[in-house]
């Protein structure tokens, strides 16, 4: 298993669009729970906290051109690629403003201007799917190149083996991120996996697995970026593993007593937003620059959640377009 | 159509080639498929590597589902794939690339993606081949919002249905029946479409309508020739396109005749005559002169030994019969 040097520095403008992405993830994904607590929406939500500083990063590190598929705890991803807020927060509305009209919801966020193309609900079928998005760009000779994003779960569907496999014959430029939050749904990572680091599963498809940080940003951005010049030069996939803790339950208001209190703890410590905002200002990047950042991302959520609420719900004659090409009888 | 005879295995061939050379986005890519590997285990996409490179038509690992996967994604960038799953009962294992992805990123997505996407595969009992190579999965693909079905009954139409999948925005799968390859009919015109969700009245008759699809073609022609015989003019539907069907065409036919009899190869409980059955007495319930009945296999897997093959396949004399029943003459 290949590690990544320690990082020399980010640029303080990356450092700036890191911090801002993991801002504005952080951000989102609470005001959103604080929204189903006090009922001003109602609907299925599966928490990011504890994954911004990864979708961050590793987003980062990919141009808009780029795809991306990810899974329905990807809030955090389809905004780190740069979906715009309002269309993302109309969606999870249930608005037919919504990136999708209001027909996916928060698990089939799609936008493909940013190359978010697929979030899949079914654990590990976005996979394949980015495979082929990876083999588009590689008949075209186009230079982009392809992530799917999953979680440690994903890694023991058949799905993920048949596309690690596939994507290394064939050496497609896609980079499997696996976002190893150390839970799949109730159950702890070695409880259902039988290896302690998804990364060494790559040994088995012949491509390399590279494991960093996922709460450091330089660590995911340089293990990511590595993955995406192997990618464009035409050496082939990666699998790389960027590991955190769930700090949550899988699913919005779900118990997670099950997480022993003291490993929750100290990845709470890890993980504190205040000490991510300190890395951030060891970096070059000046205090002014960092509340300049909060107060322009904490302004494009309430614009964004305003538009959200104000926009109309779909008309249910709707229901008739996007079925086929064709519209349906009604 | 022109004069020259094709078999449905040429027609593939030439309608895949056609493509491929009309639009570079098309592609091809399933188990052994390209040259190297024999062109196909029916060899219907012979020679196309050699033309087109194994950059175009690409053979796979044994992997179903990142065999659909990888043309769901590729389709949703705008390329034409044409994913061949070697044989239908295979396809069990790309269900969720197919019903969950295929057929529904169009709507999920708002329309902001669509899956243009061939899948070929080809089954069908009679040869030998047992329960887990034979069935006839048509009705559940049918049960599905956002998915197009279609089989042919001749070359020509082989031709056609493929390359009017090929031009569609939406997944379409083609079902090859194994017992038509070798089965030789006149060629389509080059660039020939058979459109889809059209059916076409493969003979005319006044006293009952079969509708059927695939196999089950020329099994009611044979059947029609036999009723002729006893004074019974038969007209015969091929629907072509199981999903969605031609309502317009079947209940036309009905209207005229008064009796329908359905005929399929997959097994009659929950099949596709269940629908079609459904939607003729919904629509022409005072007008017929009977029910409509359905002619399909036995609900059993599809068994190994002939005896035992031939009881599990419905035969011409089970049409024939059920004709007679409908039209209400009985064997002198």
């Amino acid at each position: 298993m290949n590690k990544p040097a320690s990082s020399p520095s980010l640029s303080p403008d990356m450092a700036r669009t890191i911090y801002r992405k993991a801002y504005l993830i952080n951000r989102t994904d609470e005001r959103f729970r604080a929204m189903l607590t006090n009922g001003e929406l109602a609907v299925a939500y599966y928490p990011v906290r504890g994954h911004e500083v990864i979708a961050a990063a590793a987003m980062a590190a990919l141009e808009t051109e780029d795809y991306l598929v990810t899974t329905y705890r990807g809030l955090h991803d389809a905004l780190g690629k740069g979906i715009p807020s309002r269309l993302l927060w109309a969606e999870f509305a249930g608005k037919r403003t919504g990136t999708c009209k209001g027909k996916g919801g928060p698990m089939h966020i799609t936008h493909p201007e940013t190359g978010v193309m697929v979030t899949t609900g079914i654990v590990g079928s976005g996979i394949p799917i980015a495979n082929g998005l990876a083999m588009s760009s590689q008949i075209r000779g186009e230079n982009r190149v392809a992530v799917a994003s999953f979680g440690d779960g994903a890694s023991n569907i058949g799905a993920f083996h048949e596309a690690l496999n596939m994507a290394s014959v064939w050496k497609l430029p896609v980079i499997f991120l696996c976002q190893n939050n150390q839970y799949a749904e109730h159950t702890a990572l070695a409880a259902g996996t039988s290896v302690s680091s998804i990364a060494e599963r790559a040994a088995g498809y012949g491509m390399p697995g590279v494991s960093c940080d996922g709460l450091d940003p330089a660590s995911v951005y340089e293990a990511m970026s590595e993955a995406v010049s192997r990618a464009r030069a035409g050496d082939g996939p990666t699998l790389l593993e960027a590991r955190t803790f769930r700090l949550l339950g899988h699913i919005f208001g779900a118990d997670f007593s099950y997480v022993p209190k003291e490993d929750l703890s100290a990845a709470e410590e890890r993980a504190s937003m205040t000490k991510l905002r300190q890395w951030f200002s060891e970096r070059q990047v000046s205090e002014k620059e960092l509340t300049q950042i909060e107060e322009d991302v904490d302004a494009e959520i309430d614009e964004a959640v305003a538009f959200a609420l104000e926009s109309e719900p779909p008309d249910p004659d709707d229901i008739r377009f996007d079925i086929y090409e064709t519209e349906q009888a009604a | 159509m022109s004069a020259e005879k094709t078999s449905f295995a040429q027609a593939l061939n030439a309608a895949l080639d056609d493509a491929m050379a009309d639009d570079e986005n098309v592609i091809m890519l399933g188990e052994d498929v390209a040259d190297e590997q024999g062109g196909g285990v029916f060899k219907v996409s012979k020679g196309l590597s050699g033309k087109y490179g194994t950059k175009r038509v690409r053979s796979t690992p044994i992997s179903e589902q990142a065999i659909i996967g990888a043309a769901v994604g590729a389709a949703i960038t705008g390329m034409r794939p044409v994913a061949e799953i070697m044989l239908m009962n295979f396809i069990t294992v790309a269900m969720d690339q197919l019903v969950n992805h295929a057929a529904k990123l169009r709507f999920m997505s708002g329309g902001q993606t669509n899956v243009p996407l061939v899948v070929r595969t080809t089954t069908g009992a009679g040869v030998g081949f047992g329960g887990q190579h034979s069935d006839m999965l048509e009705a559940w693909f049918a049960h599905v919002p956002g998915m197009k079905i279609a089989t042919a009954s001749n070359p020509a139409d082989a031709y056609g249905l493929m390359r009017s999948a090929i031009d569609d925005e939406d997944p379409t799968i083609l079902i090859e029946n194994i017992t038509h390859y070798g089965m030789t009919g006149p060629a389509a015109v080059p660039g020939y479409r058979v459109p889809l969700g059209k059916a076409a009245i493969s003979r005319e008759g006044g006293d009952v309508t079969l509708i059927t699809y695939g196999r089950g073609v020329g099994d009611c022609l044979k059947a029609a020739d036999q009723l002729a015989d006893e004074g019974i003019e038969a007209e015969v539907i091929d629907l072509r396109t199981v999903s969605p069907w031609d309502e317009e065409a079947v209940l036309s036919s009905v209207a005229k005749t008064k009796r329908a009899v359905i005929v399929h190869e997959a097994v009659r409980p929950f099949g596709a005559g269940a629908e079609i059955s459904s939607r003729i007495h919904e629509e022409l319930f005072g007008e017929l002169a009977g029910p409509v009945r359905r002619v399909a296999s036995y609900p059993s897997p599809v068994p190994f030994a002939k005896p035992l093959e031939t009881a599990f396949l419905y035969s011409v004399a089970d049409i024939v019969h059920a004709a007679r029943e409908t039209t209400q003459k009985k064997v002198q």
